[in-house]
């Protein structure tokens, strides 16, 4: 077995002033190579800090987080981060955004420059290197956050939620764009999103959490004709609908157990 | 037939998109017009008034409807001013005052960034300073005037020392809380590349707070001023501020009038400066 990422019997305890919440339990999850794989759930199912911990910003408070089979000690390169919003430095061009992640992980050679400039242009933003964060629209800051994150060549990418700040139209052509890159690329990835057709239609698995504290419930896979398609046309295949009934009612029957 | 009319409706819009450009450009000019006539009269209104204001002082001044002891009159402050820059007399104080904010204001804010990026480096340090912080902070600075002339002998380093003690916290102050407003985001970006401390602050920290840096500068400027002339009051044989002093106890409100308007001047001056180079390093960055 050569998972990409591991995780065994992962507790995470969060201290506040008042009291320790415990936020996630028990948690056993691998992933495989080329795999893609989204976490959906409630609120305070704990699905971000989940992606913390396997970026290694925080540790488990018990049980292991593996990484290519070693244990996540802190934050490295070989593991892509995107947030929610593109937060682009606003004083720095384009360009100097993209290589945020060269610069700091001191790999600003000739050839990563080039591999930067060619995602750049493959990406539909040729000639705005120069340009400053506030000249470009939003969809296409969020396609410069890619580039910064895969300029450092990940394997393993962990995208939080890096669509919900973007209108409708623009959202469905970065699932698109994301997905095929990661096919070709043969990357892995793990998509946190509240939207659940998005989770279908990226995914080759999607994995349920329970809230409070946060927990796996239920795993599941998504047939092989829905997940190797573009997200845009996935939702349009035979079984989409009848799965996201089903995933749904999962979701709410955890909102009912909580009696919400 | 067909075909000329399609020329003719062509020839149309042509004529039509030109009397458009051209009722654009009637409105630009319009504008730009009244704009400038509305700053024209900003200007007039403020020259009257100096002028006025001058005038009425002159006149009051001259026929004895003021107290001409106390409150001098313009041509006398002019005459007085003119007589100590061709005596050469004006020079070394002024040189000393400049000489003596130039150095506070700079050092002050060189001073106090740095202890914003020590404390901000270390949260400890920032915890035990804390409380001492808040005190020395909320204390009037120049009281402690008397014990700086004490420490370190009546003159240009008790005055310089004065200026640093009203500068360096606030400055502090203000520039670490402009380091803990940065959007802790942008700190999650670097640390998800496994950025260092240093690197944080290198490529996040600074970057993001140099504006506030920046606009410190034009705060302590103006307290640079405040702290050298009260410390001038308190110790300097030189000075502007010592001027101020010596005319008073020598009841030559001219020269205190005439010191008042020199530090007018040049305290603007330096503002100004102050202002253009704030405008070309935040323009750079």
């Amino acid at each position: 077995m050569n998972s990409v990422v591991e995780m065994r019997h992962v507790d995470l305890v969060y201290v506040s002033q008042r009291e320790a919440v415990l936020a996630l339990e028990n948690i056993n999850l691998s992933v495989e190579p080329g795999e893609f794989v989204s976490l959906v759930g409630p609120s305070g199912s704990g699905k971000t800090t989940l992606l913390s911990l396997i970026a290694g910003l925080i540790s488990p408070s018990s049980g292991d987080v593996l990484v290519h089979g070693r244990k996540v000690v802190g934050p490295c390169a070989e593991v892509g981060y995107m947030l929610q919003q593109d937060y682009l430095f606003p004083w720095r061009t384009i360009f100097d955004n993209c290589v945020l992640g060269l610069e700091l992980t001191g790999r600003l050679t000739p050839e990563n420059i080039a591999f930067t400039q060619e995602l750049l242009d493959g990406m539909g933003l040729e000639g705005t290197a120069s340009f400053h964060p506030h000249q470009l629209s939003g969809g296409m800051r969020q396609r410069v956050a890619l580039v910064r994150t895969l300029a450092t060549n990940p394997d393993l990418l962990l995208l939080d939620e890096p669509f919900s700040a973007l209108d409708y139209q623009t959202k469905l052509q970065l699932e698109d764009l994301v997905v095929d890159i990661l096919q070709k690329r043969n990357k892995t990835g793990i998509l946190v999103t509240h939207d659940l057709s998005e989770a279908i239609a990226m995914s080759d698995r999607v994995i349920v959490l329970g809230a409070k504290p946060g927990k796996i419930r239920k795993s599941f896979e998504i047939p092989q004709h829905i997940a190797k398609i573009a997200p845009f046309y996935a939702r349009k295949e035979k079984g989409f609908n009848e799965l996201f009934h089903e995933i749904w009612a999962e979701l709410e029957a955890d909102h009912e157990r909580e009696g919400i | 037939m067909s075909k000329n009319q399609t020329t003719n409706s062509a020839t149309g819009v042509a004529i039509q998109l030109e009397n458009r450009q051209a009722w654009l450009d009637e409105q630009y000019n319009a504008h730009m017009k009244q704009k400038k006539r509305t700053r024209n009269a900003v200007w007039c209104v403020q020259f009257a008034i100096l002028f006025i204001a001058t005038a009425l002082w002159e006149i009051a001044g001259q026929l004895k409807w003021i107290d001409v002891l106390i409150f001098s009159y313009p041509s006398k402050i002019g005459g007085q001013i003119v007589k100590d820059v061709v005596s050469g007399e004006l020079w070394p104080h002024l040189f000393m005052t400049v000489g003596e904010v130039a150095v506070g204001f700079i050092f002050g804010t060189l001073l106090g960034t740095i202890l914003a990026v020590m404390i901000w480096w270390s949260p400890f340090l920032c915890k035990v300073l804390d409380p001492y912080m808040v005190v020395f902070n909320s204390m009037p600075k120049v009281a402690l005037g008397p014990i700086f002339i004490v420490l370190f002998g009546a003159g240009f380093t008790a005055i310089v020392i004065t200026t640093l003690s009203i500068t360096v916290i606030v400055t502090t102050l203000v520039v670490y809380n402009s380091f803990n407003e940065v959007d802790s985001n942008l700190v999650k970006v670097v640390r998800s590349f496994g950025a260092t401390r240093k690197q944080e602050f290198r490529k996040v920290i600074l970057p993001a707070s140099f504006p506030t840096i920046v606009s410190t500068l034009k705060v302590n400027v103006g307290m640079a001023w405040v702290g050298v002339i009260v410390g001038e009051f308190l110790v300097a044989k030189i000075g502007l501020g010592y001027l101020i002093v010596y005319g008073f106890q020598v009841f030559n409100f001219t020269l205190v009038m005439a010191s008042l308007v020199i530090i007018a001047i040049v305290a603007t001056g330096m503002y100004q400066l102050v202002v253009y180079v704030e405008k070309k390093l935040v323009r750079q960055s």
